[in-house]
C-alpha cells in the first residue's frame, strides 16, 4: 500500500506522456479534404501588370493552355524558400507561371524578383489582396493549377518542397494534361 | 564564420556535457575520485563554449548579418539595436540555446561554489545537470539549429514582431528561463539525494538559495510577462489565463511549495520524500511548460511556431527527463524514514496545509490548461477554458492558503498555540472585515469574490504586520532594545515578512483591478470628450508622428476631473514599415488607487476616431505587491548563513528561531 | 501524537483538500466552459440564446459594416455564415478575408453578439481552431510548414 503511494507520480506523468503523444500525432486532424475550388472555374482575375509598361493580368489570355498560379510576397520568408523552385516548374513541365504579388508593395515585389530571379511569363499585383480570397488562399505562399478550359485542377498550399514538387504537384500536372 | 564557429562550439559543448554526464557519475558509484573531479572542468567549459555560441549569435544579431536564417526572420537593419540585441532570444531557437546557457550557467556555478559539497553529492548533481544539457544540446543541434545559414542571404529582414519591440518583453525571456531552468539545478540536487539515498538539514540547506534565487527570477520574470501584455496588448488586462501564461504559472505555484517544505526539512528533518517529489515536479512543470509553449499542442495566441518533430523530441525528452526519476523516487522514497513528529496544529502543519492547497491549485490550472485538449481527443469537441473557471476553482482555494498564510507564522515547531495565534490577530481581523464591507459598499452588487479577496488580503497584510511587531516586540522595552531586536533578526525572517507583505499587496490589487474595472467606448471627434468614473477625457487632436522604425496616428488626450487638470494621455497607432502590422500603443497614468487607460482605434473615414478608455482601479499594487516580493526572495537569498558557499553551520545560527 | 496518528491526519487533511477541489472543477466544468463552433455547426444547430460561445471562422470579404462604436460583420468557414455585432476595437489584425475568432452569445433575437474579438497574429499563420472549423467545413486544406513567424511570447 505505501509502495503504491510512491508509484503514484510516475503513473500520472506516463497517462499524461501518452495523451500527449497521441494529441501530437500529426494525422490527428488532418483529414484533407481538397479545396473547394477544384473542378470549379477559377475566380476572374483582372490584375494591373507588376512591371513597367506591362498589360493587365488576365486568365483570359491563357486560354487554352495549363497554367500555374503562384501568389506570393516579398516579405514572405516560405516564399523566399520555393523561389528556386519555381523555375523548375515552367522548366521541366512547359507549365507557364503566372505570379500574382499578394498584399506587397509593388516597389517590394519587383525588387524582390529582380535579386531573386523571375520564374513568372506574367506577374500581377494584388496589392488589397481581393484577388487571393477570391481564390480562398489561408496564407502564402499558394500554388494553383489552371486548366485551358478556366478549370482549376489542383492546389497546393505552403512552400513547395522539392519532395511537393515531385509527389504532389507533379503528378497533378500529368494528370491535368491528359 | 562566426556563425560557424558558434554551431561548432555548440558541438563541443555536447561533448564536454558528455563526459560530465557519465563519467562522475560512474566516478561516484566506485569511488574514483578523479572522474567524480572532472565534474568541474567540464561543467566550466561547457559553459564557456555555450556562452560563446550565445555571444555569437547575439554577434550575428547585432551586426544584422542575414545569412543567418533567424536573423533573417526576426531582425531588420533599421530596428533599434537594443530589439536587434533582444531578438536573439525572441525565437524558438535562440530562446532554447538562453535556455541551455541558463542551464550551464547554473552548472557551473555548482561546480564553481559548491566546495563544502559532499563530493559524491556534488558529483552525481552535476552529472545529473549535465543529463540535462545532454538533451537539451541534441534538441537544438538535430531540430532547431540557430545558426543554419541562408544561401543566398537577402539583403534585408523581416523585423522582429512588433508586438514584442517593448522594453519590458526584451527582459522577460531571460528573467523567466533564470526561473524556469533555476529550478534544474534543484532537481539535480534531487535525484542526486534519491541516488545517494540521503537526505537531510544539510542536504536542505545547500538546496535553498538555489530555490529562493529561481523562485525569485521566476516571480519577477512571470511579473514583466504580465506588466507587458497590459501596456503593450491594448486590452486593459494583466493576466489571461492564457496556456503559454499558466505554462510559467504552474512552475512557480509548486516552486512555492517547495520552498516553504524545504523548510521543514531543514529545521525538523520531516516531510522528505514529499520535498523530494516536489523538486522533481517543479523542473518537471518548467519541461511541461516548453513542451505546451514549443510543440503547438494546444491553442494559445502566442505560442512558437508549430512543429510536430520538435513536439515529440520535446516530449520524449520530458518522458526521460521526469519519467526517470520518478521511477527511481517510486523505488527509493519509500526507504526515506521521515524525522520528527508534530501535532496537526503546528508550524509543521501549516505548511503542510500550505503544500497540500498550492500543489491542489497547480492542479486545478493544469486541468483548465490540458482539459481543451483531453476533451478534442475524446470527443471531437473544441472548447475553450477561461477566466471563469479559474476563478471558480484556483480563486476559491486560494482563500484559505491566504488566512492560513497570516496564521503559520504565528505557530512554533512541533507544537502550536493557534488559540493564542488567533487572538493575537484579532486586530486583523477587524480591519479585515472592515475592507469587506467597504468593498460591498462601493459596489454592492459587484462579484462575490471582490469582498472576500479583500478581505483575505488586508487579512494578511495586517496579520504579517502584527506578526513581525511581535516578533521585534516594538512596544515592549527601550527603543535601543527594539533596535537591537531589529538588527539581529535574520534576513531570512524579513524575507519571509516582505514576501507574504507583497503578496498581501498583490491579491488587494488583483482584487481591486478585478472587480472594479470600468470601460467606455466611443466614436470621437476631435475636441469630443467622453466621461468615465467622473474623469472626462477630452480627444484633443490626433496627428501623424514618425518613430525609429514605425510611422503612428497619436491622438491626444486631456484628462480633467472636475475640471482640474489630471493629464496628458498620448496613445498611438502603430504600423511598422517592415512588417504590414499593425499594433496598439497604449497610454496608461498610473496612480496608486487607480489607472487611466486610453488606447485609440481605427479612424471612420469621417474625421471621427473609436477610442476605448479604462478606468483600473489598484492595478498599481499588484506591479508593486510583486517588486515586494521579488525584494523579500532577494533579502532572503543575501542571508549569510544560506549564501551559496557558506559553511555548513549548524549550531550557532539555528539558534536564532528563523 | 504516535507516527500513525500523523498519518492519519494527513490523508485526511489530503481526502478533504482533494474532495473540495473535485466539487468545484466538476461545477466549474459544467458552467464555465466556452464550446468552440463553426458557422455551419451552428446553422445545424442554434445555440441557446445567453449561451456563451466562441466562433471562429474567416472575416468575409465585403462584410464588414462599421457604424460609430459598432461593427458589424459575417463569419464565414465558406459554407454557411454567421452574422456578428460587436461593440468595441477591433483587435489591430482584423481584417476581411482572414481568420477570426470570436466569443459571444446570441441574444433573444438571434443575433449573435460578441464580447471579444480575437484576430489571429499573423498574415502566413492560421489559429488552429480556425483552421480545424474549415476544415470540417471542406473548405481548407491543411498548409505545411506555414506558421513560420507568429509572435513568440517565449514562454
Amino acid at each position: 500500500m505505501r509502495r503504491l503511494v510512491f508509484l503514484l507520480p510516475i503513473l500520472i506523468v506516463a497517462i499524461l506522456v501518452a495523451v500527449f503523444w497521441i494529441g501530437l500525432d500529426p494525422k490527428r486532424d488532418k483529414s484533407v479534404l481538397p479545396s473547394a475550388l477544384v473542378g470549379k472555374p477559377a475566380p476572374m482575375i483582372d490584375l494591373p501588370g507588376l512591371h513597367e509598361g506591362a498589360p493587365r493580368l488576365t486568365l483570359e489570355s491563357f486560354q487554352g493552355q495549363l497554367v500555374a498560379i503562384n501568389f506570393f510576397a516579398s516579405w514572405c520568408l516560405p516564399c523566399r524558400a520555393e523561389h528556386p523552385l519555381l523555375k523548375q516548374i515552367s522548366a521541366e513541365f512547359g507549365v507557364p507561371i503566372i505570379g500574382i504579388a499578394w498584399k506587397d508593395k509593388p516597389d517590394d515585389s519587383r525588387a524582390f524578383l529582380a535579386e531573386l530571379g523571375d520564374p513568372y511569363v506574367a506577374t500581377g499585383t494584388d496589392e488589397n489582396g481581393r484577388t487571393g480570397i477570391d481564390f480562398g488562399i489561408t496564407g502564402i505562399p499558394e500554388t494553383f493549377l489552371v486548366d485551358g478550359n478556366g478549370i482549376v485542377r489542383y492546389r497546393f498550399a505552403g512552400p513547395l518542397s522539392p519532395d511537393g514538387l515531385r509527389n504532389q504537384l507533379a503528378p497533378a500536372i500529368a494528370e491535368a494534361k491528359r | 564564420m562566426i556563425p560557424e564557429l558558434g554551431h561548432y562550439a555548440l558541438v563541443l559543448a555536447l561533448v564536454m556535457a558528455l563526459a560530465q554526464a557519465t563519467l562522475p557519475m560512474v566516478g561516484a558509484a566506485r569511488g574514483v575520485r578523479p572522474w567524480m573531479q572532472l565534474a568541474r572542468p567540464a561543467a566550466r567549459a561547457q559553459f564557456g563554449f555555450v556562452a560563446f555560441a550565445f555571444l555569437a549569435l547575439m554577434y550575428s544579431f547585432a551586426i544584422s548579418d542575414f545569412s543567418v536564417a533567424i536573423v533573417t526572420q526576426h531582425s531588420h537593419s533599421e530596428q533599434p539595436l537594443i530589439y536587434k540585441l533582444s531578438g536573439t532570444w525572441g525565437n524558438h531557437e535562440g530562446s532554447l540555446l538562453l535556455w541551455v546557457l541558463i542551464l550551464t550557467v547554473f552548472g557551473a556555478l555548482v561546480a564553481s561554489f559548491g566546495d563544502n559539497l559532499p563530493p559524491r553529492l556534488k558529483a552525481r548533481t552535476l552529472s545529473i545537470q549535465a543529463m540535462i544539457s545532454v538533451g537539451f544540446l541534441l534538441f537544438m543541434l538535430l531540430t532547431s539549429n540557430p545558426f543554419a545559414r541562408l544561401d543566398p542571404a537577402p539583403f534585408q529582414g523581416e523585423e522582429l514582431n512588433p508586438l514584442l519591440q517593448d522594453p519590458g518583453l526584451a527582459m522577460h525571456p531571460p528573467m523567466l528561463y533564470l526561473g524556469y531552468v533555476g529550478f534544474s539545478i534543484v532537481f539535480s540536487f534531487a535525484v542526486a539525494a534519491l541516488i545517494d539515498g540521503k537526505v537531510d538539514a544539510a542536504w536542505a540547506r545547500w538546496v535553498r538559495p538555489w530555490c529562493l534565487l529561481s523562485w525569485t527570477s521566476l516571480t519577477g520574470g512571470i511579473v514583466l510577462g504580465s506588466w507587458w501584455a497590459y501596456n503593450e496588448l491594448g486590452w486593459g488586462g494583466w493576466w489571461f489565463w492564457d496556456p503559454v501564461e499558466n505554462a510559467s504559472f504552474m512552475p512557480w505555484l509548486i516552486g512555492t511549495a517547495l520552498l516553504h517544505t524545504a523548510l521543514v526539512v531543514e529545521k525538523r528533518d520531516a516531510l522528505k520524500s514529499w520535498t523530494i517529489l516536489l523538486s522533481i515536479l517543479t523542473f518537471g512543470f518548467s519541461l511541461l511548460g516548453t513542451f505546451l509553449v514549443r510543440s503547438g499542442i494546444i491553442t494559445s495566441v502566442h505560442a512558437f511556431a508549430d512543429d510536430p518533430t520538435r513536439g515529440v523530441f520535446i516530449l520524449a525528452l520530458l518522458a526521460i527527463a521526469i519519467g526517470a526519476p520518478l521511477s527511481l523516487y517510486a523505488m527509493r522514497a519509500p526507504t526515506l524514514r521521515g524525522g520528527g513528529l508534530f501535532a496537526p496544529l503546528s508550524r509543521e502543519g501549516a505548511l503542510v496545509m500550505n503544500n497540500l492547497l498550492l500543489a491542489t491549485m497547480t492542479a486545478t490550472v493544469l486541468l483548465g490548461t490540458l482539459y481543451p485538449l483531453l476533451l478534442e481527443l475524446t470527443t471531437g469537441k473544441t472548447i475553450s477554458v477561461g477566466g471563469p473557471f479559474y476563478m471558480a476553482t484556483f480563486g476559491v482555494l486560494a482563500l484559505p492558503l491566504l488566512i492560513l498564510m497570516a496564521i503559520g507564522p504565528f505557530l512554533g515547531w512541533k507544537r502550536g498555540d493557534v488559540k493564542g495565534a488567533l487572538q493575537r490577530l484579532i486586530a486583523a481581523g477587524i480591519c479585515a472585515l472592515g475592507a469587506a464591507i467597504i468593498a460591498i459598499w462601493i459596489k454592492a452588487d459587484g462579484p462575490i469574490l471582490a469582498p472576500l479577496g479583500l478581505f483575505v488580503g488586508v487579512w494578511l497584510l495586517v496579520g504579517t504586520l502584527i506578526e513581525f511587531m511581535e516578533r521585534i516586540r516594538l512596544f515592549d522595552g527601550k527603543p535601543g532594545r527594539v533596535w537591537t531586536r531589529i538588527r539581529h533578526t535574520p534576513r531570512a525572517t524579513y524575507g519571509m515578512t516582505l514576501a507574504h507583505l507583497g503578496l498581501a499587496i498583490a491579491v488587494i490589487g488583483m482584487t481591486g483591478a478585478g472587480a472594479w474595472k470600468s470601460e467606455e467606448i466611443r466614436l470621437l471627434h476631435p475636441g469630443q470628450s467622453l466621461t468615465l468614473q467622473g474623469y472626462d477625457f477630452k480627444l484633443e487632436s490626433v496627428e501623424g508622428v514618425r518613430g525609429e522604425n514605425y510611422l503612428a496616428d497619436q491622438a491626444h488626450f486631456i484628462v480633467s476631473r472636475d475640471g482640474r487638470f489630471v493629464a496628458d494621455l498620448y496613445p498611438e497607432r502603430r504600423q511598422y514599415m517592415v512588417q504590414p502590422m499593425p499594433t496598439t500603443e497604449a497610454a496608461i497614468r498610473s496612480g496608486p488607487l487607480a489607472d487611466l487607460y486610453a488606447v485609440i482605434g481605427e479612424p471612420d473615414g469621417k474625421g471621427g476616431w473609436l477610442v476605448r478608455v479604462y478606468h483600473e482601479p489598484l492595478v498599481t499594487w499588484i506591479w508593486f505587491g510583486a517588486l515586494v516580493m521579488v525584494a523579500g526572495g532577494l533579502t532572503s537569498l543575501s542571508d549569510r548563513r544560506y549564501r551559496v558557499g557558506a559553511p555548513v553551520r549548524a549550531g550557532a545560527a539555528q539558534a536564532v528561531r528563523a | 501524537m504516535s507516527r500513525k496518528r500523523l498519518r492519519l491526519y494527513l490523508v485526511l487533511a489530503t481526502l478533504v483538500v482533494l474532495g473540495i477541489a473535485a466539487t468545484l472543477i466538476l461545477r466549474a466544468l459544467n458552467e464555465e466552459l466556452v464550446f468552440f463552433l463553426s458557422p455551419t455547426q451552428i446553422a445545424e444547430k442554434q445555440p441557446n440564446a445567453g449561451q456563451q460561445i466562441r466562433l471562429g471562422g474567416l472575416v468575409e470579404a465585403g462584410s464588414v459594416k462599421k457604424s460609430g462604436e459598432t461593427v458589424a460583420f459575417s463569419v464565414t468557414d465558406l459554407s454557411n455564415n454567421v452574422r456578428v455585432s460587436y461593440r468595441g476595437l477591433l483587435p489591430d489584425l482584423f481584417r476581411e478575408g482572414q481568420g477570426v475568432v470570436v466569443q459571444g452569445a446570441f441574444d433573444g433575437a438571434g443575433q449573435f453578439v460578441a464580447s471579444e474579438v480575437l484576430a489571429k497574429h499573423d498574415e502566413t499563420y492560421m489559429p488552429p481552431e480556425v483552421a480545424k472549423a474549415l476544415k470540417e467545413s471542406g473548405r481548407w486544406q491543411e498548409t505545411e510548414g506555414k506558421g513560420t513567424a507568429q509572435p513568440a511570447v517565449t514562454q
